[in-house]
């Protein structure tokens, strides 16, 4: 992989942890204020279907988790695992797919 | 008989395995941990092998593992280090040669993969480069120039010791000041030198390297600006 290719994986991961932390608050922050009166399937499904806020807010979720995690696993596998090269990498874009097609099955599971 | 005027010292003999070796030595005021394994070398076990030039914090020969601690030897006064005992091992995440002697040609090497030697753009003809103390640029390289190779940075950081092709603390923090060097010709293939999996971009901003510089430089700030160089170069399409 160039180095270029490995600072746009850096850059893509700094930018990526911006757009969870944001994320995350929100989704901590609207779970602690929705279960306040008790928490039902049925009184989250009410909000989440077909709402388009809720559907763009979790796929963003969704894309930044899809390109964080797999680029935070390459440096654990070299450093833990001393697991380098182009297996890794296809490893990692496998588990990439993995992780985007579990979101948005989650995601399109609540908003349809 | 054992007192407060002996201390107790346990030294790494061997090589990549070996043990630690027992001895009693005579205590005394302002005593530098290089005192004591000098001592012993002289007066107790001359076999015993360690490196040492200047003995006043300017070649960077003399850096141990002492009580667990990357340290120069000769300006650590044992008052400040000694507890029950004195335990004095070779640098960590170097090869050992024998006893306190590491193998520093990897840790050097990795100062030319950074591209850590000066290239000018000027011939003799030319006139001096005027760079004035005031300039932003030279003031971050005054920050960081004053390292004096001891590998204490390369010992202490983490990330050396997990991913053995980093180039490490120093050899980044060499680039960092040449980076910033206006009269420097060479920047782009110092930033293609030290991007990516084997340069800047794997530090975890531990700050070993700072918290351990006997120099108190800041090799961390030093690789924080050189990723910010790299993804600029990148920005602009240079890279």
């Amino acid at each position: 992989m160039s180095v270029r290719a490995q600072t746009l994986l850096w850059v893509a991961q700094r930018a990526s942890a911006a757009v969870l932390a944001l994320c995350v608050m929100v989704h901590l922050a609207t779970m602690i204020y929705a279960i306040r009166g008790g928490l039902s399937a049925a009184e989250i499904l009410s909000r989440t279907r077909g709402s388009v806020g809720w559907l763009v807010f979790y796929t963003v979720f969704v894309i930044a988790v899809t390109v964080h995690a797999p680029i935070g696993l390459r440096s654990v596998l070299l450093e833990w695992g001393r697991w380098r090269g182009a297996s890794r990498d296809i490893f990692l874009l496998g588990l990439a797919m993995l992780l985007a097609w579990l979101g948005m099955r989650a995601v399109l599971g609540v908003f349809l | 008989m054992r007192s407060d005027s002996t201390l107790r010292v346990r030294v790494w003999r061997g090589g990549a395995t070996g043990a630690f070796q027992p001895f009693e030595v005579p205590r005394h005021a302002s005593q530098t941990v290089l005192d004591v394994v000098t001592h012993i070398q002289r007066a107790l076990d001359p076999t015993l092998a360690y490196r040492f030039a200047c003995r006043v914090g300017m070649c960077g020969s003399c850096a141990m593992t002492v009580n667990g601690v990357p340290r120069w030897t000769c300006r650590t006064h044992v008052d400040k280090v000694y507890k029950d005992a004195l335990e004095i091992a070779p640098l960590r995440n170097l090869p050992v040669i024998r006893d306190l002697v590491t193998d520093m040609r990897e840790f050097f090497d990795k100062w030319a993969k950074a591209k850590g030697s000066f290239e000018g753009g000027r011939t003799r003809r030319d006139g001096f480069a005027v760079v004035s103390s005031e300039n932003k640029k030279r003031k971050e390289v005054d920050a960081a120039i004053e390292c004096i190779g001891c590998a204490v940075c390369y010992s202490a950081c983490d990330v050396v010791a997990a991913n053995p092709d980093y180039l490490g603390p120093a050899a980044l923090n060499r680039a960092w000041t040449l980076v910033r060097d206006e009269r420097d010709v060479k920047g782009l293939d110092r930033l293609r030198a030290i991007a990516g999996d084997a340069g800047c971009h794997s530090c975890h901003t531990h700050m070993s390297c700072t918290e351990h510089c006997p120099k108190q430089l800041s090799p961390t700030a030093g690789i924080a600006g050189l990723k910010r160089a790299v993804f600029s170069s990148v920005l602009r399409g240079n890279l």
